[in-house]
């Protein structure tokens, strides 16, 4: 049961193969026996996931049930769920059981979807590896001395590693598009505003954005569809009609234009990756599409900018957490001062920590506007240079290509002493966040390294609110490739 | 050494709206403690604030009462800071961009005396919570309940020159609040509360001394109180040859003294920067015409109406168009006879205000009821004296001046026949005053026919109408003559 | 730009987070580091450029004045690390 896709559960509870309950029960069996070997989970909700399996299976049994009514999912540890503790990755939030739900979790809940527990994440969602999670570093299934990248590593590793079939995750520079190219999976960034933010515990409010990670486009669609949804609870949701992702997968990509930047293959990129991403664009000419080379100028200023609005935004969503009403909170302070000191001390990571100072930094006076408000009219640029890349009158493309990463996963300790070389793992992905454009990650094979052999991903670059038409392209790669099937040694 | 005083306030004024400014919890006062905290008052993680449409409007409205500019595009700020009462390590607030621009208030200051006080800008803000000191074994309680009420926060230039101007401004502020609708104007629960600049400078001198900032104050008293404290500590300073510290200041109305808040302002860096869990507001020209369309009657605009309906003096109109309540109770006092009911407000109902610690709106006496026991005057029912004892049975629930009337048997004798046999029956009594006044030159005369008209009103129980006695009086002592 | 165990200590004041001084001397050099790669923005032209604090052109709603919220403080309290009497407590609070 477990190597079926979303698409393919969902037609198994159907046609009454399985129950809800059976599909849990194996899942949560999974889950016992194999995760100690990857800690893709922070909590595993059993008792609760039963309870839902068998509500489910009634709502089934009623017919006229919702598409994922009865479909095992995992959430990542940054989505708040009643009565469910939420850690997002810290010991600040060890203990957190949150009295509300997230608008996502409420979403999936209102489809009968059923929630197998909380999936490790970097702490706060800040890194890349997955390794500054307080609840331990996830391992990726392909080789478990490599990271699985993050900071959705845990979402990314329980469906990599088959032990739930799909997954929610949070991308603020990446986190959702890295993990999925360095595990081998299918995952989505909507529109900034596309998915609420509501109860989804905040790292960079003008950057975070949920999605889906999944095995396969199709999936990514269906997923999707019960995540996405106008919330007037959150300000900056955007109020646009939902369509059925699913309606447009098949679409021809005749005609199709897609946009290759030229800065996406400068130096830093693994030649392998190179070489398997210049191969998707073969298959991608071979599908009907005309490909058009064209630069994304400001590309090379996409990491700075990001290193100062990131931290920005996150020194003063974070100071929240002061040990006053929830939280960690740090033993006999001995005065004000101290409570807060200490428990924050005790309570963030040392990379939580290193970016609430540089956010501090920037925000300061006498440097607010070298850094805070230079980065915010870089990200204009940024943002213009995809602006025009898509503007009919100009480079006119549909869709944007490229690789998702430089390089394939990494050994843990590699890159955690030096954090300016793990930030450039995201130089491809974290252009998008600062515009708001929707992108996704899909396999587009396995490349040699010196960590074995390991998956590499392809990233397609939407324009605003055109998840339909990026389904639909990674859709038609993965009726001609079979890179989403192939899965990591040792998952049986 | 001649020194001249300059002050500039910081006003915060609580919007009387339904909820918070960015989430739906109630902002009734006096709830238990954190019971209208919701989980965004209380920073919750993952909850995002939506900005209240009414918050908007009613700054948008306390804009077009000071005549200033409404900003058609207003942002959002985060300031950082540490503190208990500040769930989420910021405030949100408006630095750059807020709703409303300069505008301008003008005083009242005496007869004839007018001063123009420049607004610089006013903000939309959300309230923090309280810190309670009552000692929890060593420890502080948090109440939220009041944290995210929605404020404006105004800001004047610092045009005004004494405790006098800056306590005119911030009645008048007052009156305009609650003259709009926009703040219930309660002081004693904090609705409205006054940061007081201030700086001391020889007279004379064009650049502005070092100023401190007193905060808090929550009454026209203690503002009065804190200002002249302040003014004579920097000046004595001065004097001696020191310095004035910029600092924040703490005003203690009970030991009528005030000490520096070094601890919370120490190094402060505010770290503002745009709120990215909110958009910026856009509103447009329908938007503030509609509102324009809702103003109520502004105190400047009542004041003149009421010189012009009602032939008050300018300084009387002032202060009775002072607050919305004021300027109704008046109105609802002057159907016989307008002057008399505003010296009735002005004099007694204020007195007997004072005296209880009560407001207008609290006032036993309504308006209406005022003004029928002025009718009872004006139709010689009862006579002034009379109407002190009228006023006094309607102050204590008595009911409304024909029923205290009738009650108290008050009734004036008008009576010329009763009368005439009154002021008989006392000149015979008294032929030897008859006597002397026949004897007196005629040009003091007048001054001994107190006399008579005593005795007459002791005779009558004081029920007698005074105006008509002293006509008999006259009559028979002139048939005497 | 570098920064030094003294702007360290200074930030870590402002945000709260106690600190060694032997920590401050190690995140003053990999924010130095940091602080590094962020300078490349300063070679940017930006001129005449606007700052964008959001990605989408959007405006803000406004959400009607109706309360929405009923009273959860059990709930709520149920997580807080100290309260008595309805109130949070924290170390006594000097104005």
């Amino acid at each position: 049961m477990h190597n079926k896709t979303i698409a393919e559960l969902i037609q198994g509870l159907r046609n009454k193969e399985f129950t809800s309950r059976e599909l849990t029960q194996h899942y949560l069996d999974r889950i016992e026996r194999l995760d100690s070997k990857y800690n893709s989970f922070i909590t595993v909700t059993k008792d609760s996931a039963l309870d839902q399996a068998d509500a489910a299976d009634q709502r089934l049994a009623a017919g006229d049930a919702p598409p994922l009514c009865g479909v095992p999912i995992a959430h990542k540890d940054i989505f708040c769920t009643d009565g469910v503790r939420t850690s997002c990755g810290s010991k600040m939030l060890e203990n957190f059981v949150p009295p509300y739900s997230a608008t996502v979790v409420e979403n999936y809940l209102a489809q009968g979807a059923v929630m197998l527990g909380k999936t490790n994440m970097d702490e706060f969602a800040m890194g890349s590896s997955n390794e500054s999670s307080y609840f331990g570093a996830v391992k990726n299934p392909w080789n478990t001395d490599c990271v699985p990248g993050g900071s959705s590593g845990g979402s990314a590793v329980c469906v990599a590693a088959q032990l739930a079939p799909a997954a929610t995750a949070t991308d603020t520079g990446g986190s959702i598009r890295q993990p999925a190219a360095l595990c081998g999976l299918t995952g989505l960034k909507p529109t900034y505003g596309r998915v609420s933010r509501w109860g989804m515990i905040a790292f960079a409010s003008s950057l975070d954005q949920a999605g889906p990670m999944t095995r396969t486009a199709e999936d990514a669609a269906i997923m999707l569809n019960a995540m996405a949804s106008f919330d007037s609870k959150d300000s900056t949701c955007i109020e646009h009609d939902v369509p059925d992702y699913t309606a447009e997968l098949n679409n021809s990509l005749d005609g199709l234009t897609i946009g290759v930047p030229t800065e996406y293959f400068g130096e830093g990129l693994n030649p392998a990756i190179a070489t398997a991403v210049n191969a998707a664009i073969e298959t991608y000419k071979k599908l009907g599409a005309n490909i058009k080379e064209i630069t994304l100028p400001h590309t090379d200023l996409s990491v700075p900018a990001y290193y100062v609005i990131a931290p920005a935004e996150c020194s003063a969503n974070l100071s929240r957490f002061d040990g006053v009403r929830y939280g960690h909170r740090c033993e006999d302070p001995k005065d004000l001062n101290d409570l807060y000191c200490r428990s924050r001390a005790e309570g963030f990571g040392d990379e939580v920590k290193r970016r609430i100072l540089v956010g501090a930094y920037a925000l300061s006076s006498g440097y607010y506007d070298a850094y805070y408000s230079k980065a915010q009219k870089v990200r204009r640029l940024i943002k213009q240079d995809f602006v025009d890349a898509f503007d009919p009158a100009k480079a006119g493309v549909d869709i944007i290509l490229g690789p998702t990463t430089p390089n394939p996963a990494f050994a843990f300790g590699a890159k955690s002493a030096d954090p300016v070389a793990m930030y450039l793992e995201d130089i491809y992905t974290i252009a998008t966040n600062l515009a708001g454009l929707p992108a996704m990650s899909l396999p587009c094979g396995l490349i040699e390294s010196e960590n074995g052999e390991l998956p590499v991903g392809l990233q397609l670059i939407g324009n605003y609110f055109d998840e339909a038409r990026l389904l639909n392209v990674a859709h038609q790669f993965q009726q001609v490739t079979d890179f989403h099937q192939q899965t990591a040694p040792g998952i049986a | 050494m001649e020194w001249e005083t300059v002050i500039g306030l910081e006003v915060h004024v609580q919007l009387n709206t339904a909820t918070k400014i960015f989430s739906g919890a109630s902002t009734a006062f006096g709830a238990e403690p954190n019971t209208q905290a919701c989980a965004i008052d209380l920073a919750m993680p993952g909850t995002l604030p939506v900005v209240n449409a009414e918050a908007y409007r009613k700054a948008v409205m306390f804009g077009l009462a000071i005549d200033a500019g409404i900003a058609k595009r207003s942002v959002f700020d985060r300031k950082n800071y540490f503190y208990p009462d500040l769930p989420k390590g910021y405030q949100t607030t408006q630095l750059d961009i807020p709703i409303v621009g300069p505008g301008h208030i003008d005083l009242q200051l005496g007869e004839g005396n007018t001063k123009r006080v420049r607004i610089h800008h006013a903000h939309l803000e959300e309230d923090a919570g309280k810190s309670l000191h009552e000692d929890f074994h060593g420890m502080s309680g948090i109440d939220l309940n009041r944290a995210g009420t929605p404020l404006i926060e105004v800001v004047s230039e610092p045009d005004m020159n004494n405790s006098v101007e800056a306590v005119a401004f911030a009645k008048q502020l007052h009156s305009i609040v609650t003259s709009i609708g926009i703040c219930d104007g309660k002081m004693a629960q904090g609705s409205m509360r006054f940061d007081v600049n201030i700086s001391v400078r020889p007279k004379g001198q064009e650049k502005l001394g070092t100023r401190t900032e007193t905060k808090n104050l929550n009454s026209f008293k203690f503002m009065e109180e804190a200002i002249a404290l302040e003014v004579e500590r920097q000046i004595d300073i001065l004097e001696d040859g020191g310095s004035i510290a910029q600092e924040t200041r703490l005003y203690n109305s009970d030991a009528k003294t005030s000490k520096s808040m070094r601890s919370k302002e120490e190094a402060n860096d505010y770290r503002y920067f745009p709120c990215p869990d909110l958009l910026p507001v856009e509103i447009d020209d329908d938007f503030i015409e509609a509102v324009r369309k809702q103003l109520p009657e502004l105190p400047a605009e009542r004041q003149a109406r009421f010189v012009d309906t009602y032939k008050l003096s300018e300084y009387d109109a002032s202060l009775l168009s002072a607050s919305a309540d004021l300027a109704h109770f008046f109105e609802a006092a002057a159907d016989s006879d307008a002057k008399l009911a505003a010296n009735w407000i002005m004099g007694e109902v204020s007195a007997r205000l004072n005296a209880e610690d009560k407001v207008i709106a609290e006032s036993p006496v309504s308006g209406e009821m005022l003004g029928g026991m002025i009718a009872r005057l004006k139709d010689n029912t009862i006579s002034s004296k009379q109407a002190k004892q009228v006023f006094e049975g309607m102050w204590k629930s008595e009911g409304d001046a024909d029923a205290v009337i009738e009650k108290r048997g008050l009734k004036q004798v008008s009576d010329t026949g009763a009368l005439e046999g009154m002021v008989d029956a006392v000149l015979t009594a008294n032929a030897a005053m008859v006597e002397d006044y026949k004897n007196t030159d005629e040009s003091k005369r007048k001054k001994k026919l107190g006399g008579f008209m005593g005795q007459i009103m002791k005779a009558s129980k004081g029920q007698a109408n005074p105006q008509m006695i002293n006509q008999i009086l006259m009559k028979k002592l002139n048939e005497l003559m | 730009m570098a920064v030094d165990r003294s702007e360290i200590e200074k930030l870590a004041v402002l945000a709260r987070i106690e600190m060694t001084d032997e920590a401050a001397e190690q995140v003053a050099s990999s924010i130095s580091d940091v602080l590094k790669l962020v300078d490349q923005l300063q070679a940017a032209d930006t001129d005449g450029v606007a700052p964008m604090a959001h990605p989408m052109d959007a405006v803000q709603r406004l959400r009607l004045d109706e309360v929405s919220e009923r009273d959860q403080r059990e709930k709520f309290q149920a997580i807080a690390p100290a309260t008595e009497n309805g109130l949070y407590l924290v170390p006594k609070v000097i104005d």
